[in-house]
């Protein structure tokens, strides 16, 4: 029999795909998903970092459609990068499989939102299987590919930070799949999506959700633990490990599948408590479609729609406890590390009181006191098109102070685009772009983007020269500067450029001091 | 050990102490032991500096990752500046294992603090100490293994002097 082993859900997803016989993972860095794709590649899996989730999606697509089986993992936000693709993969279908693995962050531990990326199950009409722990991870996983090569649908694997980065023992299956030998069957019809070809498929999807749904009443992934006081509860999600803690005597109908939702086994459950709860994070997603379908359940109060939770928070649910929480107090913030590069550009910013467009990574900890020297973040790549809708229409003293500033990683995902923008539609002022290249996707954990020159498991590739880049899209100013080594030039640049009304990038380069020395290890093996 | 309910150990500090690290060392020694065993963390912004948080729960069978309040049974302190930020999650009775028991006590190196808070911890939990050491040598490269089962050594020594 295999042997039971210790691991976090991430790398129980990595095991469950391999053993799945996924032939490629594909993805792009995100908290809380990021371990997956390093743990895939780490046990013999063929995984890659794409530019981007859209990107990423679609080349798993694209192994999809060629009937091989693909995952792609990224966190809740990347979702709606990938999003385009997911719409239209429902309709398509695939002929391999192809599951989406979403990592949620209920309580934002590093996210810009809490989004419920269930609610994208119904939006697309894909279907959405919920583990509760690293054992579900795992078995689920395998499920997640059995149930999108059956109905050749994507499915989303949906995960939360307690799933993904608890760890917890696994007993892996003793019956593994191999990677089957993919062939391109054509199809135009299936997967050219023009109007014509798309009705027709959009019935057939409608057909398909009716046939899942059916197997999700009799076969779905659902356990009922059976109570004794009366209290029934209806949950998913490690949220239903909560509630097992905190009402031990409660019936607990524990749903593996969340769309499409077992509505028969639900209120048949429902109909012999003599008192009903929902307990699930986030979204009132299970609340909503259970009283749409006559369910008897109440509204959480709407303060437990935000934040993680808790053994703690369930036990004050079920009391009916309404009242405010007390917020725990917080600890040391995280902060930019002593001596990081980014420190030496954001404080030339602030000195000159730029009005700064910032972006996702780690240097958006410039936001917080005392530098407090970035003025908006919102999502990745948006440094330059906020920066330029700024420029257009501040008054010129004010618009001469907007600079954007954008990671390399952050640049290749969704900066080239932002710096289209910048020469197509330029504002009267010109517009000043930096780029702080660290050389790394530092952030999530020092992971290689299309910048670096290394894939994912570190080994030489094509390197994608960031000036170079912006130089041929037509950017006439373009300068490499070392932020540390020489700051003054970086602020004389800067000065100046603000003065014209060209458009200018300066590309800040210097490596991260936590990867520095692992980038020098790889250099000389490459 | 009785553990019809589960065994509740909090490791905390800040980024850099090799929190996450020795909460592997420890879930790993008690699911070699034989328990339901679960560890939470929170990866990310952690590593920044910022205040890290370890849950380590086990016993017959292990429902939630995190800690309920007030149900911390061993709180292992790193940063001695952040013992009354996390002391009202300890359990009445519950023992504070803190990294200041080892100022006057010499350590092989200050960065083994975290190995030495869990040679403290394992002079409370009833796991045969060989077990503690095979997985100490497990989980570190060859050179840094005298130091590790030194201060390992050193703490487990404080533990049967009561420390509190």
């Amino acid at each position: 029999m295999a042997e039971r082993q210790l691991l976090s859900g991430n790398e129980a997803v990595a095991l469950g795909a391999l053993h799945a016989g996924c032939a490629r993972g594909t993805g792009y860095p995100g908290t809380p998903s990021t371990e997956i794709l390093e743990n895939y590649d780490a046990i013999g899996g063929h995984a890659e970092w794409a530019p981007n989730e859209k990107v990423a999606a679609e080349v798993a697509l694209g192994v999809a459609f060629a009937g091989a089986r693909a995952m792609v993992t990224m966190k809740h936000v990347g979702l709606n990068v990938a999003s385009d693709v997911l719409f239209t993969a429902a309709y398509s279908g695939v002929q391999g499989a192809l599951v989406f693995v979403v990592a949620d962050d209920p309580g934002l531990a590093s996210s810009q939102d809490e989004q419920d990326t269930r609610r994208y199950g119904i939006a697309a009409g894909v279907p959405v299987i919920e583990p509760a722990d690293s054992q579900e991870s795992y078995d689920y996983t395998r499920l997640a590919f059995t149930v999108s090569a059956r109905w050749k649908t994507p499915v989303i694997l949906r995960m939360t930070t307690r799933v993904s980065h608890t760890t917890a023992i696994v007993q892996p299956a003793d019956l593994i799949e191999t990677p089957i030998t993919p062939h391109f069957v054509r199809d135009i019809p299936g997967r050219v999506m023009i109007p014509g070809h798309a009705r027709i498929k959009h019935k057939a999807l409608r057909a398909k959700l009716a046939e899942i749904q059916a197997w999700c009443e009799t076969e779905g992934p659902h356990v009922l633990y059976p109570g004794s006081s009366g209290v029934g509860i209806v949950s998913s999600g490690v949220a239903s490990m909560h509630a097992r803690e905190a009402c031990p005597e409660a019936a607990l109908l524990k749903l593996g599948m969340t769309y499409p939702l077992p509505f028969k086994l639900i209120l048949d459950f429902l109909h012999g408590q003599s008192s009903r709860y929902v307990i699930e994070e986030n979204d009132p997603f299970l609340v909503e479609q259970i009283r749409a379908a006559g369910g008897d359940v109440p509204w959480n109060p709407e303060p437990y729609r935000m934040g993680e939770l808790t053994v703690d928070r369930v036990r004050r649910l079920l009391k009916g406890d309404a009242t405010p929480e007390t917020t725990p107090p917080k600890g040391r913030s995280p902060r930019l590390c002593h001596a990081c590069p980014h420190g030496y550009v954001f404080d030339i910013l602030k000195k000159h009181d730029c009005i700064v467009s910032g972006d996702i990574g780690c240097y958006t900890l410039a936001a917080l006191p005392p530098r407090a020297a970035m003025d908006s973040q919102i999502c990745m790549g948006a440094s330059i098109g906020i920066g330029l809708g700024l420029r257009h229409v501040l008054p010129e003293s004010e618009a001469r102070r907007v600079v954007s500033v954008i990671g390399d990683s952050t640049f290749m995902h969704s900066g080239l685009t932002g710096v289209a923008e910048m020469v197509f539609n330029p504002p009267p002022t010109g517009h000043v772009l930096i780029v702080l290249d660290n050389l790394t996707t530092a952030m999530t954990g020092q992971q290689e983007h299309p910048a670096t020159g290394r894939r994912l498991d570190h080994t030489p590739t094509t390197r994608i020269m960031i000036e170079d880049v912006v130089r041929a899209m037509g950017i006439k100013n373009v300068t490499v500067l070392d932020p540390v080594r020489q700051t003054a030039e970086l602020e004389a640049t800067l000065l100046a450029a603000l003065k014209t009304n060209e458009l200018t990038v300066i590309v800040g380069r210097q490596p991260c001091l936590l990867a520095a020395g692992r980038i020098r290890s790889y250099e000389q093996k490459g | 050990m009785k553990t019809e309910q589960p065994i509740n150990i909090r490791i905390a500090g800040l980024g850099g102490m090799g929190i996450l690290k020795s909460s592997h060392i420890l879930a790993k020694v008690l699911f070699r032991a034989g328990y339901d065993v679960k560890l939470a963390e929170v990866h990310g912004m952690s590593q920044r500096g910022g205040s890290v948080t370890s849950d380590i729960r086990f016993g017959k069978k292990i429902l939630s990752p995190m800690i309920p309040n007030s149900e911390v049974d061993f709180l292992l302190i790193l940063a001695p500046e952040e013992i009354e930020l996390h002391r009202p999650s300890l359990r009445p009775g519950g023992v504070l294992l803190n990294a200041l028991a080892f100022d006057t006590v010499a350590l092989p190196n200050r960065k083994s603090l975290n190995i030495a808070l869990l040679g403290t911890l394992s002079g409370y939990l009833d796991i045969p100490i060989e077990s503690w050491q095979l997985t100490i040598l497990d989980s570190f490269p060859q050179k840094l293994h005298a130091i590790n089962v030194e201060s390992f050594t050193t703490g487990r020594n404080l533990a049967q002097g009561g420390a509190r």
